[in-house]
């Protein structure tokens, strides 16, 4: 017997027992006043005997999949009695039909424990990530000491095959990835902070309401382009547009470096800096604006000195929470940055990220008991907590700033 | 006020960093759509070159059998070869020949092959067909090989230039719509290769996503903005962990994905199902955050209104806040459900990353998405490829302009309906 | 609002008839506007006021909610340019300089004209700080103990040098709310105005708090031109030498305030004054 045939024949149950509950009700309500109205008898009916029914089925499922195999019934067997609890559930229910019923109050309840349910997958996932990261890179940890991995320099996933093939040694200092991630998101920051934040200020202290009409979509049209196609970008105009002005000054720039995949995530990230300035600014109380305003300063020295002191915390939030985003991004680095690890500041040369890395070390085969492969996990964990720091600590600063000007 | 010059002076100043650094912002933006559109808008049209095609009842069905069973396992790439040759009868030797075959794609054998099947009576006849070119046949007719060139940098010998413009002048090339683009799967030949397989998997991926997300999000908002306790710890605790989760980075959903529904649950690798999955984890607090703002924003003297008529909090919700709502939680809905089709770090992690020919029949059939082909395509140094690369992100930019239009629409809608 | 049908037809006849009734000229004129109009998008909000502002006299506003008092006052300093939809029209003369001109400078105009608001707005930064805010910008002061100098004065002047003057260095925000709006009415005395503009000054203080304001109105009109807007007509009454009535966009009544207050020549002015509506 098929599951979805089981399900397909409780929820047509459900369905006629609605229309039973609804009958009783109503003839009820022909002589005296119901305290719920008829829907509500006949949801009750249907909704409460479905969930009991397929509880029994699930709990029925874990108990002989997981506690007691030996217990193990027919499907057909299974069906049935499932059939059976339904029926029971449901006319307990329908027994209890009467005027001072109060079958919404209980439709209600099911609805809002429906609700909270939905509302805890939020930490379920949460779970599910720390878990899953955790389990592996716990493993990870048994094979390679989280001392090596944390400050070690020398990069080198591969695992010899062979005592003298070179470029492999299996060495996971992950330092190189770092610094590789850190300077990509400076250069990005460089880029998108102040472009971001001036055009915030203009947009949202000199530009008319014409032009906001027209420029804000604009930049929410740049803000909503899959990173992919930033990285295409990276690739076809960006990187031979340095190559080609590094050959000017003579310089040899590698094809995949630092510089171009930075710039392209600081183009990504504009629209996000200025869209969190632009609502952190505009917090600002118009009062205060009237009061340098007022005294003779001028537009700029009233955004130097007034509105940006007080708007501070809220746009270092911003900033933080941007920052988060370009070492979390992927596929711009993929593209641009390259594979190699090398342990640089110079933005000329190529480097590698700790998302490419996870990218490069789960892409085709896997080995679960390889530290190769674990050691992705490992850099999860690390990716995970630093942005949650970030995160945390910025959406703080973000929310208490909020509440200042509320 | 003697400094009163150089105050004015400064505010002009100040005032164009702001231009200019819009104007940065907007000459970026329209150098990543001109290159993207200049790159990729040659990618819509593809080029054919027309064989006269002798059906030769001797190669196709020798002992006149009429059975395809037959006909199927005959030498159509002789066929195609023969055409060539009755076109250009003066080629002679090896080298030369087999250059010449090279001029037309190698998927013209299983062209000629589909016309037979789908009409056994055309064996005997002579006919015209119109047969896909060779993709550096292609990328020269698009003029992106430049035909001045010295004979060594480019890709198309003068030999092979000579019997390409002979067809130009006797108007037996042409470019037609690329169909090819959007009917079939991957290919390791540019001209053949399509998007189809990257579509349906981003479509069936997403349809998974909404499926997921879009009933547990709503809830989640509705409970609590509705329904919650105030100052209780655990509702406290389920905010904080949908706040961070919209800032947790893409890839590491992919790790989730990788060790729970792969390993853990023993899913399929590279199918739609759980990518949409993956995405859904993704995309489910960027639902819940809009859906909470426009609950909030719903006036309260809606709700009370309707508590004073003797209305439960369930029916003043669902009733009357619910529906002002609506509007404003599809927005927020429609904008993740476009973030989910743009995504690719995760799917890359379950494996949707992978040299896919066949069309996915359902869920759980192998598939890729949109931006995961552009990132395999992208890496491919062909000129047949960048095109394409290019062409797919038009398309998914297409998608991601109607979606957000939509999501404008809409939000345009619910700032009336609140007001 | 309206206590019978009579008043509101009478009102609203009257509305239509603009014509200011009292003498809107004074002898010595520190401001003159003539003719002016204000629209918020197409929405009048001043109909063709005409009013002189003397020198040293503090000219009170009154007039029920809505009426345009705030908006005529911020005329006075341009301060209706940063809301986007508001036109002025007309003319207003300050030192025979017609200050709607768009080639007028706002910025000197409003060091010229000074502004004290309805909420006091101290600059989340220190005491000290605030006050030295417009002279620092203007660059009035050579050094530092020019600036203390300027900094001392207008604390005095706005009566709360000896009240703060262990803890310049606290936040603007951290004294209390007639203490925040005295150290803004130090703030804008701090670049030498020479006109004050009060909007509702008191509006957000308990009474002694404002009688303080009010001692401080009283002392600075010695040196400065200082038109206020208020709601409390006994404040208008103790405070100021002229009133100007405002009905619906329209200057209803201008006259030295003892006759406004005993000897209304307006039916609308009286209605207001005797607490009809308001
Ligand atoms: N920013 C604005 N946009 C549109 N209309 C406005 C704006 N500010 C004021 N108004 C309108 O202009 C008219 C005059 O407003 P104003 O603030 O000058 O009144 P007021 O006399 O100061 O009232 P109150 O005593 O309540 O402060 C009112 O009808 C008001 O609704
Ligand atoms: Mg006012």
């Amino acid at each position: 017997m098929n599951i979805t045939i089981i399900l397909i024949t409780l929820v047509l149950l459900a369905a006629s027992s609605y229309y039973v509950g609804l009958k009783k009700s109503i003839s009820i309500q022909k002589s005296d006043k119901l305290h719920s109205a008829p829907i509500y008898h006949g949801s009750l009916l249907a909704i409460y005997s479905l969930i009991v029914s397929l509880l029994f089925i699930l709990i029925w499922h874990l108990f002989e999949n997981y506690l007691y195999p030996e217990f193990s019934l027919s499907r057909n067997l299974i069906f049935f009695l499932s059939l059976l609890v339904f029926l029971i559930t449901a006319l307990s229910v329908f027994l209890k039909i009467e005027k001072n019923f109060r079958a919404r109050e209980k439709v209600e309840n099911i609805i809002e424990i429906f609700l909270l349910i939905c509302s805890t997958v939020a930490i379920l996932i949460t779970i599910g990530i720390l878990l899953s990261v955790i389990f592996e890179a716990t493993r990870f940890f048994s094979m390679v000491p989280i001392t090596d991995f944390l400050f070690g320099t020398h990069w080198s996933p591969q695992i010899p095959i062979r005592e003298d093939q070179v470029g492999s040694s299996g060495a996971f200092g992950a330092i190189p990835l770092f610094t590789g991630t850190f300077l990509i998101a400076f250069i990005a920051m460089i880029i998108a902070g102040p472009i971001g934040l001036m055009s915030a200020i203009y947009m949202s202290e000199y530009a008319t309401k014409k032009t906001r009409d027209i420029i804000k979509p604009l930049t929410e049209i740049l803000a909503g382009i899959p990173t992919v196609v930033y990285g295409f970008f990276a690739v076809i105009v960006v990187a031979p547009f340095i190559r080609s002005s590094g050959e000017y000054f003579g310089l040899n720039i590698a094809s995949e470096s630092a510089l171009a995949a930075g710039l392209v995530m600081g183009i990504m990230i504009i629209p996000f800096v200025s869209s969190i300035s632009d609502d952190v600014i505009n917090a600002v109380p118009q009062n205060l604006k009237d009061g340098s305003l007022g005294v003779g300063a001028t537009k700029s020295e009233t955004i130097l000195k007034v509105i940006i002191p007080a708007a501070l915390p809220g746009i270092i939030g911003g900033l933080l929470l941007a920052i988060s985003r370009a070492i979390g991004e992927t596929m711009i680095v993929v593209m641009a940055a390259g594979m190699s690890a090398n342990l640089t500041a110079n933005p000329l040369e190529a480097v590698t990220t700790v998302t490419v890395q996870i990218l490069v070390l789960l892409v085709g085969d896997q080995e679960f008991d390889s530290p190769k492969t674990l050691a992705a996990f490992a850099l999860g964990l690390v990716l995970f907590f630093m942005t949650l720091i970030l995160n945390y600590v910025a959406l703080n600063i973000v929310r208490k700033y909020r509440e200042q000007y509320e | 006020m003697n400094n009163l010059k150089s105050r004015l002076a400064k505010e002009k100043r100040f005032k164009a960093y702001g231009i200019i650094s819009i104007i940065t912002a907007l000459t970026l933006l329209t150098i990543l759509f001109v290159s993207i559109f200049s790159q990729g808008y040659t990618a819509f049209q593809e080029t054919r070159i027309q064989l006269p095609v002798y059906f030769d009842q001797e190669i196709l069905d020798p002992n006149k059998t009429s059975d395809w069973d037959n006909i199927k396992k005959a030498n159509f790439n002789g066929l195609v070869k023969q055409s060539l040759r009755n076109l250009f009868p003066e080629v002679s030797g090896r080298s030369n020949k087999r250059k010449l075959y090279k001029i037309v794609s190698s998927s013209a054998e299983y062209q000629i092959r589909n016309i037979v099947n789908n009409d056994l009576s055309i064996i005997g006849s002579k006919q015209n067909i119109w047969v896909l070119a060779d993709d550096d046949v292609d990328m020269l007719i698009k003029g992106n090989i430049n035909r001045n060139l010295p004979e060594n940098e480019r890709r198309i010998d003068d030999q092979e230039l000579m019997w390409i413009e002979y067809l130009e002048s006797e108007n037996l090339i042409k470019k037609v719509f690329n169909k090819t683009l959007f009917t079939s799967g991957d290919s390791s030949e540019s001209e053949q290769s399509g998007i189809l397989v990257a579509l349906l998997g981003s479509f069936y991926a997403l349809l998974i996503t909404l499926a997921l997300s879009f009933p547990i999000g709503i809830a989640t908002a509705v409970y609590l903005e509705e329904f919650a306790p105030k100052d209780n710890k655990f509702v406290d605790f389920i905010e904080v962990n949908i706040n961070n989760l919209a800032a947790v980075p893409s890839i590491i959903f992919g790790l989730l994905g990788l060790a729970i529904f792969l390993n853990f649950f023993e899913m399929p690798r590279s199918a739609p199902l759980v990518g949409g999955m993956v995405l859904s984890l993704m995309t489910l607090p960027r639902i819940i955050i809009p859906a909470r703002a426009a609950l909030k924003s719903v006036p309260p003297s809606i709700r009370e209104g309707a508590l004073g008529l003797g209305a439960s909090n369930v029916q003043a919700v669902f009733n009357h806040v619910l529906p002002i709502a609506t509007p404003g939680m599809l927005t927020g809905t429609i904008i993740g459900m476009a973030q989910a089709l743009g995504e690719s770090a995760p799917l890359l992690i379950i494996g949707m990353v992978a040299f896919i020919v066949d069309v996915p029949q359902g869920f759980t059939d192998p598939a890729t998405a949109l931006p995961v082909q552009i990132y395999l395509w992208a890496d491919t140094p062909e000129r047949g490829f960048v095109e394409r690369t290019a062409a797919v992100i038009m398309v998914l930019l297409i998608f991601l302009i109607l979606m957000n239009s939509l999501a404008i629409y809409l939000r345009k809608k619910f700032e009336k309906n609140i007001t | 609002m309206f206590d019978n049908e009579e008043l509101i037809k009478e009102t609203k006849s009257q509305a239509l008839n603009s014509e200011t009734v009292g003498d809107i000229h004074v002898d010595d004129p520190r401001i003159i506007a003539k003719n002016i109009n204000v629209f918020y998008g197409d929405k009048p909000a001043i109909n063709n006021a005409s009013i002189d502002i003397g020198k040293n006299e503090v000219l009170a506003m009154i007039g029920p909610s809505g009426c345009g008092k705030s908006t005529f006052l911020r005329c006075l300093n341009r301060m209706n340019d940063t809301i986007d939809t508001c036109r002025v029209e007309g003319e207003l003369f300050l030192d025979n300089e017609n200050i709607l001109d768009k080639k007028t400078d706002v910025v000197s105009l409003r060091a010229k004209v000074g502004m004290v608001f309805q909420k006091p707005n101290p600059f989340p930064k220190s005491i000290y700080d605030n006050v030295a805010y417009g002279p620092k910008i203007h660059g009035m002061a050579k050094n530092k103990i020019e600036l203390d100098e300027i900094v001392f004065k207008s604390l005095d002047k706005a009566g709360l040098f000896e009240e703060v003057k262990d803890r310049l260095d606290a936040p603007g925000t951290s004294i209390s709310g007639g203490q925040q709006q005295r150290l803004c009415i130090a703030r804008t005395i701090a670049v030498s105005p020479e006109v004050i503009l009060m909007d509702e000054p008191c509006s957000a203080l308990d009474p002694i708090a404002t009688a303080k304001i009010e001692e401080l109105i009283y002392d600075l009109k010695k040196n400065f031109t200082i038109v206020i807007v208020t709601h409390a007509m006994q404040q208008a009454a103790r405070v100021s030498q002229r009133t100007a009535y405002f009905h619906l966009g329209n200057l209803v009544e201008v006259g030295p305030t003892s006759k406004i207050f005993t000897t209304p020549q307006h039916k609308l002015t009286e209605s207001y004054i005797t607490g009809r509506f308001g």
